[in-house]
């Protein structure tokens, strides 16, 4: 596996992040060697072992699809000062 | 020093009178955080109120016979969120985020009668060791001992403030290590429940399979009160378990005649520090002068394999939890510009610190396609054998003990020299027991150049009981 800076770039798009020449030079080789040590996973024989998503086991924890008190329009709106109308305000979609 | 239990009978007939009492001890967190950094925001309007209303509710003898914690300040982590305090997960990109409701855990020490003094200082969304991490523009927290060492991470400043204010009981949270790490520089007791005990409703997520909010105290009695007002099944996080809660208060002072514990072979010796080992011993001879039983015990794969496993499916968790700051209804906002994605791209570069940047890039990268297999599924099985080995090992043994850290508090000037792997490997006492969802408890056992020294012990799923009667025995052998 080839850890270079057209990867880290991708990688970095993909995650919604800009990284700056400096970044760049600064995280790949710290990059490199963390997935290095990580590697040595593959020396753990995990044939025919289940994955573990959660530490203890839970079965699917469903509700009553009942109606249920939610946040008033204003509240929602209170947190942020981009809004117009009652909505959310975001950049140009197209 | 006064018990907790004390100190309510005294709120509750008045001999304390508790705006005066709460006043001091917020005047006394402001001098302490000017020298130690350990709390973000101290929710004085709020402190205050909560402590007119007690001293009403005292006066009129209302609503207060069964309340656990009247009168106690309680700090919480600052990714907990609570009503109308800024909460922002040591990060900038939540500055001046003010949420609408409380967090399971507030809203059960708020119906108890605590008084909410503040929101502690972490490494920014728990991303560290250290609480070095602090998101941009933020103030790292101290050790109380020595203010140019760490105080443990991420959370440091729930730690330091128990050890440095004078009576107070802290919520922290712990991913792979951040609530008894801190607790072992800082010398006081934090205790980590068992995945799913505690509600993370409210909790701002960093890998929300690891993800568990638990209490620090100065005494295991002070643990272990908060751990029964948290504990509990929550029908709004899918995955608290739903079973019989435990009164934690009842292994205090528990006889632990006959218990088994295990000591982890591999935990001790190489790549130890020497004086971080010393005073562990002392406190194993302790317990087995009360009657328990020790026996050595080999646990290779949670030692070896544990820093791999966790960070793959710590990495991996926090880049999708992540993946929500963008801007967009709270949080940091830019100037409304370009694209979504570059609107977006803009937010969170400018406003997510270096640790933050490496471990989204981490998790995504591992769970691209082509490297999933390799790293993110692989981590989850190793996950499952390490459960197993555990698992295990509890069929002979009730706890297993270790050295909480591997090194002594270290200088900042000394973790800057650290690469990224470098500190993580400091954690690999702590994370497997984490990966693993099992309960542990850091019991403070001596001090090395003036510096505390940590027991961190470990049991099955559910057994947070065995851990105070443990650590209840140390203690009282001090």
């Amino acid at each position: 596996m080839e850890v270079d800076r057209k990867l880290l770039e991708h990688v970095a798009e993909v995650a919604r992040i800009k990284l700056n020449d400096g970044e760049i030079k600064k995280f790949l080789p710290q990059l490199k060697e963390i997935l290095e040590f990580f590697s040595k996973l593959k020396d753990i024989n995990t044939d025919n072992v289940k994955p573990s998503f959660q530490p203890v086991e839970l079965k699917n924890a469903m509700r009553e699809d009942n109606e249920g008190q939610c946040l008033s329009q204003d509240d929602a709106l209170s947190l942020t000062e981009h809004k117009k109308d009652a909505y959310f305000k975001g950049p140009k979609a197209v | 020093m006064e018990s907790v239990h004390d100190f309510i009978k005294k709120v509750k007939n008045g001999e304390i009178d508790i705006v005066e009492h709460t006043y001091k001890l917020i005047e006394e967190c402001k001098e302490i955080n000017k020298e130690y950094n350990y709390l973000n925001t101290i929710s004085e309007e709020l402190a205050l109120n909560s402590a007119s209303e007690i001293k009403i509710q005292v006066k009129q003898n209302k609503n207060i016979k069964n309340k656990k914690l009247l009168g106690v300040a309680v700090s919480a982590k600052d990714a907990i969120c609570v009503r109308d305090v800024e909460t922002t997960a040591g990060s900038k990109i939540l500055q001046s985020y003010r949420p609408l409701f409380d967090a399971f855990v507030i809203q059960r020490v708020k119906e108890e009668g605590a008084i909410i003094i503040g929101k502690t200082s972490q490494d920014e969304f728990g991303f560290g060791g250290f609480s070095v991490n602090v998101g941009k523009g933020f103030k790292i927290p101290k050790n109380p001992f020595d203010s140019e060492r760490s105080c443990g991470g991420s959370s440091g400043g729930a730690a330091g403030l128990t050890q440095k204010l004078s009576s107070h009981i802290a919520l922290g949270e712990s991913t792979g290590g951040s609530i008894v790490e801190p607790a072992s520089f800082c010398g006081v007791y934090g205790l980590c429940p068992t995945y799913g005990r505690v509600s993370r409703y409210g909790l701002i997520d960093f890998s929300n399979s690891m993800d568990k909010i638990g209490s620090m105290g100065k005494t295991i009695e002070d643990a272990a009160l908060l751990m029964n007002v948290i504990s509990g099944y929550d029908k709004k996080d899918s995955t608290s378990l739903n079973i019989k809660n435990d009164d934690y208060e009842k292994y205090l002072k528990k006889s632990v005649k006959g218990m088994k514990i295990g000591i982890i072979k591999e935990a001790f010796g190489a790549g130890v520090d020497r004086e971080a080992e010393n005073n562990v011993c002392p406190g194993i001879e302790e317990l087995e002068e009360e009657g328990a039983k020790a026996e050595e015990i080999s646990l290779e794969l949670p030692i070896k394999y544990g820093i791999a496993t966790y960070y793959m499916i710590a990495a991996s968790e926090a880049s999708t939890n992540l993946a929500k700051f963008c801007g967009m209804r709270y949080g940091a906002v830019e100037k409304l510009e370009g694209s979504f994605n570059e609107y977006f791209t803009k937010v969170r570069s400018n406003n997510f610190g270096d640790e933050a940047k490496r471990r989204i890039m981490l998790g995504t990268f591992a769970r691209m396609a082509g490297y999933r297999d390799a790293f993110y599924l692989k981590a989850m099985k190793v996950r499952t054998l390490m459960i197993n080995e555990y698992k295990k090992a509890f069929k002979k043994f009730d706890a297993l003990i270790s050295p909480t850290a591997s090194i002594l508090p270290p200088k900042f000037e000394d973790i800057e020299k650290l690469t990224p792997l470098q500190h993580y490997m400091i954690d690999i006492m702590t994370v497997s027991p984490n990966v693993a969802g099992l309960p542990h408890l850091n019991v403070p056992v001596g001090f090395e150049k003036n510096l505390p020294i940590g027991m961190l012990l470990i049991a099955d799923h559910l057994q947070e009981g065995k851990l105070i009667q443990l650590g209840s025995a140390i203690e009282k052998g001090k």
